[in-house]
């Protein structure tokens, strides 16, 4: 170590002398370029750039020298750390990006192996299918109504101005609650639902009745005892027969595409009059476009809104009624009811959430 | 009601020539009127010279085995045309049918003049199935000796330019089972002029034709009989009565049984003959006695019921009135006299006897539905006329017509109604157009500033009894196409209730979770209840019956979800899938002990408060269930490692699933359920109500049903959770939470549920969560204990939480739980 403001002895402060100073800064940009990765870059960088390197201890003999020495000698040793430094810096930057190169490399997988652990499940098409309806009508200010699948012959077929041993009634193929004279049968249309809600609700009344329905026929490719219906209602004043085609025509086009629009024919239903069967124009229809059997409507009958004690010389209304079945049916070209009813997996997943 | 067309145009007058309406045209039109048309059937098409031959001489070509003849037939030209032949039912001067050379016959079968057996045959003889009338290959077609000559077109003569419509008829309109009917249903729909076949005059008569006494009106409304004499039993038919049967459907059997069916397709009204000298005195139409019994002509032995109306002599019942005859007055091929009977009958009464005796006949389901009160007298004149022209009979001259038949009574209707209800402004006139077409007697009343107009319905349409009906009428003729597509104000809606929003977000959930919906069958044996190991009490076991289910030991509504889910687990497991999680969403049928029997109500009115409340009070309680059923995996086995089978925690998780859905706080706690494990079963509380159980099946029950091993299943009643209308928002603290880890010994038998309860009560405000994340059980914490290890982690709202605040909290959980629980600090 050199004592303060001696007199200038080059040998004594040899550490400063520009080819000391180029020789250290080579030798440090050599010890870098040489490191392999960073673990040998960090084991190099306190033997050129730390407290003991060449570089770093020149600094303590800037007093040794003159002062008139010292700015120049100063500046020198400067530019030769900021050229270590530098040299370090660059190899540093090199190295970290072949480090996370290899790192990355290394971390790939094979992104096509399969991910799902828990298996999905999904919603049946028939329950998504009746919401989507009923979203329809919410969606033209209808509410949603609902009554039980067990009811009572009253509300199922008298109010609905079925005759006691009148044909129609037998049509509907009835499950008959026992005992004998029990007066409840299992709902065979959700039609009941319509006079419930003329009982339960103020007028006017727009409802939309989606539900489960049974008829005594055997499961077969066309057939199951149970099936889902939705029923649609309105009772107000002024309403024409003109309204229950717009409103068709309007859910014709919501569940079967712009392009949709629904046709009537004459026909009978007890609790309508008049009455109509419903087609629906279908174009992605298999076997290409076209008219296919809907449901039926018709405008509610006076002796239904009687027996619910409405006044008929103000109000009236329409009713019209689906299946839910049929329309998935037709719509996805379903050939057999039976893949609907008996619960296979593989059925319900071939949907997504929505229909 | 199958109809040729050639029949109905006999009473239209139905554009002609060019315009003439085609058979799909009259299907449609049929169509527009509100008949359902089930199916157009179109004979031939046949083309080219097929015509009617006389056989004139037949000369054996082979032998007996295989016998080929060759016959010289008279086709009507200079020289006999001859032809080879197979068949052998046939003789020299039959009429048969010859398809001469240059005859296409249905099915493209075209014919020409070929050799054979060394001669040439110059076209040939025709059997029904070749000419498309039916399937009888048997033998050739032999018309009726006097039918036709030779060289006649046959195509004509066997309408073999015909068509065939297969209507449904609704059950509001009878008068279209028969041509009487459709025809005018077909003037209606093409505007055109009508003949009613109906309109026959019936001469007077000279007493009664036969003493008849209706002992019950309510059931026999009219009894109209007269009486022919001098029949030949074995009178043929003729040819076209025949041929229109056949083209009905119906089987020609003999003249006086033809005439009747005859009669009845033509007018809609059913007859009935009795061998006139196998009665036995007065006649009496009256209810069934009490055990009273009849051979029918099925040859059946009926026991009647009280309900049944029938027809007596002195020796008793003869007929199962308006549904079928009776065998002892049958008329057989030695009949001569014939009483002809034509009644009106209650609707209801038949459609009750029909159904009791399982007989839906043609004649039942013409007066279930209602037959035209004014018929009876024309219909037994048109069957006599016929008798007395085709079989040789006398028309004696008494006529028996008792009894007081209901007849339609007016409608008054506003005259704009039909404009209003359709939303559509018809033409002038249109309306009392349209009703006189259908037949009613129209006039026009003012007053009230309203004009009116009475309509008298015609005594065929009973179902015209409300101006709705009349409307329909309207409409109907005038066409639903008329009416525009108009969308009505729309009313302001309130969406979805907020049970209704709740079910969809449990259904969705249960997806999202790996459940996959399926609809359980509502349908349920007793069996099963004793495979679950329901005890005698079990309130599962109280269910509602079916009186006709289909399948006869499934008479069950179910009461839980679990029958119809398994049965559905089952039949995926059977498909091949091994990894089965379902779920489903559906009401159960639980009958109220103590309900009232139903009220009989009327339809006149609203039923008052306490009739409905009393309706609603007798029908069981029907709440929406959800459950689930899961088998096999829940993870699957892959590169990952292996899988996690589904356990009974996926199922009590399934319940909490539904509850975060919900909105609701469910609690569990250990239960005892069959047909659940009793070491394995939560019972899932909601408050202090209990709602449903979760958890692994009895062993047992998985072996009985044949489930697979450890199959786990959930269950709860979605009604009984509570509706959670509002969800108060938490305060969510900005600042770092403390976590802090605790493991305490306890008695095994501690459920965790009620330790952590006390961690919670005992930690205080401060404490934001509590897991458990370790059990431990073994030699270092002894017999009967186990180690439960919590994570807990504190945080405050306003401020950092200091360990020593933490630690503090930590420390007043731990001692709750060593007083509560005797929990020991594990180290």
């Amino acid at each position: 170590m050199s004592g303060a403001n001696d007199e200038y002895d080059p040998k004594q402060v040899a550490a400063l002398a520009p080819q000391a100073l180029a020789r250290a800064v080579e030798e440090a940009q050599t010890a870098f370029a040489q490191a392999a990765d960073l673990e040998a870059l960090a084991v190099a960088k306190p033997v050129h750039l730390g407290e003991r390197s060449p570089l770093m201890t020149a600094r303590r003999e800037i007093g040794a020298l003159p002062p008139q020495a010292r700015a120049d000698a100063g500046k020198r040793l400067n530019d030769a750390r900021a050229a270590a430094q530098a040299a370090y810096e660059e190899r540093r930057a090199a190295l970290t990006v072949e480090r996370d190169a290899r790192v990355l490399g290394e971390d790939a997988v094979d992104v096509t192996v399969p991910t799902d652990r828990v298996p999905a499940g999904a919603r049946h098409p028939i329950t998504t299918l009746a919401e989507r309806i009923a979203d329809v009508f919410v969606g033209m200010g209808y509410e949603v109504a609902e009554g039980p699948e067990l009811e009572a012959e009253w509300f199922n077929f008298d109010a609905l101005n079925f005759g006691k041993d009148h044909p129609a009634r037998t049509m509907q193929d009835s499950f008959y609650v026992a005992p004998e004279g029990s007066r409840q049968v299992l709902r065979t249309h959700t039609s009941p639902v319509q006079v419930r809600t003329l009982l339960e609700r103020e007028l006017p009344v727009y409802v939309v009745c989606p539900g489960r329905t049974f008829r005594t026929d055997e499961l077969d490719a066309t057939h199951t005892p149970v099936f889902h219906q939705v029923e649609g209602l309105a009772v107000d004043e002024g309403i024409t027969m003109a309204h229950l085609k717009g409103t068709l025509d309007a859910f014709a086009r919501a569940v079967f595409g712009q392009t949709s629009g629904t046709r009537l024919r004459p026909s009978f239903f007890p609790f309508t009059e008049p009455s109509a069967e419903v087609d629906v124009w279908f174009p992605e229809r298999r076997g290409g476009p076209g008219w296919v059997e809907w449901g039926g409507c018709g405008m509610v009958n006076p002796n239904v809104l009687r027996a619910c004690g409405v006044d008929t010389d103000r109000y009236s209304g329409f009713a019209f009624g689906m299946g839910v079945e049929r329309t998935l049916m037709f719509r996805h070209g379903i050939d057999d009811m039976r893949d609907m009813v008996e619960g296979d997996i593989r059925f319900a997943h071939a949907f997504g959430p929505e229909v | 009601m199958r109809v040729p067309v050639s029949w109905l145009s006999e009473h239209v007058a139905l554009p002609e020539g060019s315009d003439a309406p085609g058979p799909d045209e009259l299907a449609e039109a049929f169509v527009r009127i509100g008949l359902e048309v089930e199916d157009v059937h179109s004979l031939g098409p046949v083309t080219g010279p097929l015509v009617v031959g006389r056989v004139l001489e037949i000369e054996q070509l082979t032998d007996a085995k295989k016998p080929i003849r060759y016959c010289r037939v008279d086709v009507g030209e200079m020289e006999p045309a001859g032809i080879v032949c197979g068949a052998t039912n046939f003789a020299v001067d039959d009429l048969v049918v010859v398809a001469r050379p240059g005859t296409v016959l249905p099915g493209d079968f075209a014919i020409s003049a070929r050799k054979a057996y060394g001669r040439t045959s110059d076209g040939m003889i025709c059997s029904p199935a070749e000419l498309g009338l039916g399937d009888d290959h048997t033998g050739i077609l032999v018309l009726p000796a006097t039918v036709a000559t030779p060289g006649e077109s046959a195509v004509e003569l066997l309408g073999l330019d015909d068509s065939i419509l297969e209507l449904a008829v609704t059950p509001d309109r009878g008068y279209c089972f028969s041509v009487r009917g459709l025809a005018r249903e077909l003037a209606c729909a093409f505007d055109v002029p009508y003949g009613d076949p109906a309109v026959l005059e019936v001469p007077g008569s000279d007493g009664p034709a036969w003493s008849v006494h209706i002992a019950d009106h309510t059931g026999c409304g009219r009894f109209v009989a007269r009486k022919v004499t001098g029949l030949d039993p074995v009178a043929a038919t003729p040819w076209w009565i025949r041929r229109r049967l056949q083209l009905a459907g119906v089987r020609p059997i003999s003249l006086a049984v033809d005439v009747t069916n005859f009669v009845m397709l033509e007018l809609g009204q059913p007859l009935h003959a009795f061998d006139a000298q196998q009665l036995d005195g007065d006649l009496v139409v009256r209810r069934a006695e009490e055990g009273e019994k009849l051979t029918t002509l099925d040859s059946v032995d009926r026991e009647l019921d009280p309900d049944d109306m029938v027809i007596c002599d002195a020796t008793g019942a003869l007929s199962l009135a308006a549904v079928m005859g009776g065998a002892s007055t049958e008329i057989g091929e030695t009949t001569t006299e014939l009483l002809l009977e034509a009644a009106i009958w209650d609707p209801a009464t038949v459609a009750r006897s029909a159904r009791r005796h399982k007989l839906p006949s043609e004649a039942a389901k013409r007066f279930e539905r209602g037959v035209d009160p004014a018929l009876p007298p024309v219909a037994t004149e048109l069957a006599a006329q016929l008798l007395v022209r085709y079989g040789g009979a006398t028309i004696a001259p008494g006529r028996t017509d008792v009894g007081r038949p209901e007849l339609p009574t007016p409608v008054v209707m506003p005259l704009g109604l039909p404009d209003q209800v359709a939303g559509v402004r018809y033409e002038r006139g249109a309306v009392v157009h349209r009703l006189t077409q259908i037949g009613c007697r129209i006039e026009i009343t003012g007053g009230d500033g309203v004009t009116s107009l009475v309509a008298t319905p015609p005594t065929w349409r009973p179902d015209l009894a409300q101006p709705a009906d009349l409307v329909e009428e309207v409409l109907r003729l005038e066409g639903y196409d008329r009416i525009p597509s108009q969308l009505p104000p729309a009313p302001p809606g309130r969406g979805l209730t907020v049970v209704q929003r709740r079910r969809r977000s449990v259904a969705r959930t249960l997806a999202d979770d790996g459940y996959t919906e399926v609809l359980p069958s509502p349908f349920v044996s007793a069996a099963t209840w004793d495979c679950f190991g329901l005890d005698a009490e079990d309130p599962r076991r109280n269910t509602a019956g079916l009186l006709n289910p289909l399948e006869t030991d499934r008479d069950q509504l179910a009461s839980t979800l679990l029958p119809g889910l398994l049965e559905a687990l089952a039949r995926n497991v059977a498909r091949g899938q091994r990894d089965v999680a379902l779920y489903g969403l559906a009401q159960v049928v639980l009958p109220r002990s103590g309900a009232p029997p139903l009220p009989v109500l009327g339809v006149d009115g609203r039923p008052d408060a306490e009739q409905l409340a009393t309706l609603q009070r007798g029908l069981p309680h029907q709440p929406l269930h959800a459950g689930v059923v899961v088998a096999g995996q829940w993870e699957r086995r892959g590169w990952w490692g292996p899988g996690r089978a589904a356990s009974w925690a996926d199922a009590v998780e399934a319940a909490r699933s539904i509850a975060r859905a919900a909105g609701v706080e469910l609690s569990v706690v250990a239960g005892e359920n069959p047909p659940w494990h009793p070491g394995r079963c939560a019972e899932l509380r909601a408050g202090d109500r209990s709602v449903g159980h979760a958890g692994e099946l009895h062993p047992g029950v998985v072996e009985a049903l044949g489930l697979p091993a450890r199959t786990c299943a959930m269950e709860l009643d979605l009604d009984a959770l509570p509706v959670a209308e509002h969800r108060p928002a938490p305060v969510v603290s900005p600042y770092p939470p403390v976590l802090q880890d605790v493991a305490l010994v306890v008695d095994a038998t501690l459920p965790v549920a009620d330790l952590t309860a006390t961690l919670r009560a005992g930690a205080g405000e401060l404490l934001e969560d509590v897991r458990l994340f370790d059990v431990y059980t073994g030699k270092q914490v002894g017999e009967g204990k186990r180690s439960l290890a919590f994570a807990l982690r504190f945080r405050a709202p306003d401020r950092t939480l200091t360990v020593v605040e933490a630690s503090a909290a930590r420390d007043a959980a731990v001692s709750a739980a060593q007083q509560a629980h005797g929990a020991a600090l594990r180290s």
